[in-house]
């Protein structure tokens, strides 16, 4: 399981080299970083330049992603820019998949790309919805999965797996009310992972590191 | 004449409608009969099936794999345990290929008799339904002998399959394999030709090539306009490099053309499912790696050091390295996606599933404007809708 193989700098041999150097000189300044791991491309490039980025993806004739295939992020909140948004796109022409990421926080919006791709639109607002992504200039920027008059954002790291309300039909009252949940027994999260190879301090490694 | 004055009037469709496939809560602004807007409202089945992911060792998923689009289930696993597979860097021995492909095709079969006998249902037709399913029983029977389950098999495994076929099931599917063809023939006589049936659907939510593109349509979708699209050709996983079929395509991308591609696509898959069972080689089933595959019971009784990675494997889990991996198959309703983020412990980081209905779904105002009320049932019958996916 060596997989650090891949990882490593991309050999000049490898299949997805040519398209990294062409997208390297189709966008200039506008590429942070490119990366070839697990036979997958992944270019990083500014939030506010995404339209701009996609539209010379999508239209270039040595590019042609024309289709988009998921748009979502990833919330790391320890970093000060917590999210990464993340688009995949497809060439079916070349045969080719490329992701494209960019960064931002929870403040600053990203420019939608509903303009260049019209499927991005649930996209973008699953996006908003799970975690509170902001996308500006979409046409349409409502909540989608959750439920009507749902508060917060459920795929960041800080929202508990359990939720915050729980719903149940009353009675009495003859509707569905909602009620903070209420744990019959406490949430159970096992830690399985070994101490001997996470990464987390042993209990007493304070004192040893003293 | 007193001038009246007209206006649209909005329109609830659903969530608890038996042409909805599901729970779809549709506003339609309505112009007397006519669809002026569409707008989808989803989420009524929304589980969090993500959130879970990230919480639970990566084995412990495979089951929600099956609970997503709950018509093609092992497909779904099949596209998750590829994702974790190219992250862990190992590989599949041909013997799990091999059932592992047939399975997803028998699955795609399974998947579009669901489809195109509702199909027919929603358009008037009660016969192929009835047909269909006796059938589509038979198929869930296989999933059962295989895996103990008849609809969420959660039968795939990282490296392969949990286990190999039982005797004898290889003999019985070749055998519903020539039975189905007499059956697949009836039903395709009653509806292809028919008269009503084509009425409802073709010319019914045409779309071009490039809006096709644009709304990111995969699958039986993008095929009926005319793009010869299949992963299992451009991208082969597993052994479909090795399997001899061809991609069934439309030229109108209405209707009716998603329903003939369908058709056309269960015979092919009917051809790579005998291609299998002819040419699957015996050998094992699973990688032999230890941190991957758990030992056999036998071993576990004699070998203390058996009995350690079967206890790891069982509380800890398979441990996956950094990185971030996006594997796609070719399900049956089009392109599922898995991007799945490791951060080296025995749990996803994060995991986006990319179903196909959910693009399709939302291309349900474009599809549907300026069509009557029923065309739209004929619409969503013909997307091949199913909520698990969509609302994940």
């Amino acid at each position: 399981m060596d997989a650090n193989v891949s990882e490593a700098t991309p050999e000049p041999a490898h299949v997805l080299a040519p398209l990294q150097a062409h997208c390297a000189n189709l966008l200039g300044d506008r590429l942070l970083d490119a990366r070839i791991a697990y036979d997958e491309l992944t270019i990083e490039v500014p939030a506010q330049r995404i339209v701009d980025v996609l539209t010379v993806l999508r239209d270039d004739p040595g590019c042609l992603f024309k289709v988009l295939l998921d748009v979502t992020a990833v919330d790391r909140p320890e970093n000060e820019q917590r999210f990464t948004v993340v688009y995949h796109l497809l060439s079916m022409k070349h045969n080719r998949r490329i992701r494209v990421v960019a960064a931002t926080d929870e403040f600053t919006p990203v420019p939608s790309v509903v303009p260049v791709f019209s499927t991005a639109n649930w996209f973008e607002r699953e996006t908003w919805d799970m975690y509170g992504v902001m996308f500006s200039d979409h046409p349409d920027l409502r909540r989608l999965l959750t439920d009507y008059g749902f508060d917060g954002h459920p795929l960041r790291k800080d929202f508990p797996l359990t939720g915050y309300v729980e719903m149940r039909y009353d009675p009495e009252q003859q509707r569905v009310v909602y009620e903070p949940v209420k744990l019959r027994q406490d949430f159970r999260s096992f830690d399985f992972l070994s101490p001997w190879e996470g990464s987390g301090l042993l209990p007493g490694d304070e004192k040893a590191s003293n | 004449m007193p001038e009246i004055q007209m206006r649209n009037f909005t329109m609830n469709f659903g969530p608890q409608h038996p042409a909805a496939h599901g729970v779809l809560r549709l506003v339609l602004e309505m112009n007397g009969e006519v669809v002026e807007r569409a707008d989808p409202h989803i989420g009524l089945l929304h589980r969090g099936t993500e959130k879970f992911i990230e919480n639970r060792p990566y084995l412990q998923s495979i089951p929600y794999f099956d609970r997503l689009d709950y018509c093609s289930m092992m497909m779904q696993e099949h596209a998750y345990v590829l994702a974790v597979e190219k992250l862990l860097g190992i590989e599949v021995p041909i013997r799990a290929q091999y059932i592992r492909v047939m399975f997803a095709e028998l699955t795609r079969i399974m998947n579009h008799l669901l489809n195109l006998t509702t199909m027919a249902l929603d358009v008037g037709a009660m016969t192929p339904l009835l047909w269909g399913f006796e059938e589509r029983e038979k198929l869930m029977g296989f999933y059962e002998e295989v895996s103990g389950s008849r609809m969420h098999a959660n039968y795939f495994r990282f490296g392969g399959v949990n286990r190999d076929m039982p005797a004898g099931l290889p003999e019985r599917i070749a055998a519903w394999c020539d039975s189905f063809v007499h059956v697949f023939n009836d039903m395709d006589n009653l509806l292809t030709e028919n008269r009503i049936f084509k009425q409802r659907t073709v010319d019914i939510g045409k779309f071009t090539v490039e809006q096709c593109l644009d709304w990111g349509f995969s699958g039986p979708m993008i095929r009926a306009a005319g793009v010869p699209w299949d992963l299992r050709k451009a991208q082969p996983y597993d052994c479909y490099d090795r399997m001899d079929f061809d991609i069934p395509v439309g030229k109108n991308g209405d209707c009716y053309d998603r329903y003939l591609v369908r058709v056309a696509e269960v015979r092919e898959s009917l051809k790579i499912m005998r291609q299998c069972l002819r040419e699957m080689p015996d050998g094992p089933i699973r990688p032999d790696d230890r941190k991957v595959t758990p030992p056999p019971r036998t071993e576990m009784k004699r070998s203390m050091e058996s009995l350690i990675h079967h206890f790891k494997l069982y509380t800890e889990g398979v441990h996956v390295p950094n990185g971030e991996v996006y594997a796609a198959v070719e399900s049956s309703k089009g392109e599922f996606g898995v991007y799945l983020v490791g951060d080296g412990t025995n749990r996803p980081y994060k995991c986006k599933i990319r179903s196909p209905g959910y693009a399709h779904l939302q291309a349900l105002d474009a599809l549907g404007k300026g069509h009557m009320l029923a065309d739209v049932v004929a619409i969503i019958a013909a997307m091949d809708i199913v909520f698990g996916e969509i609302d994940r």
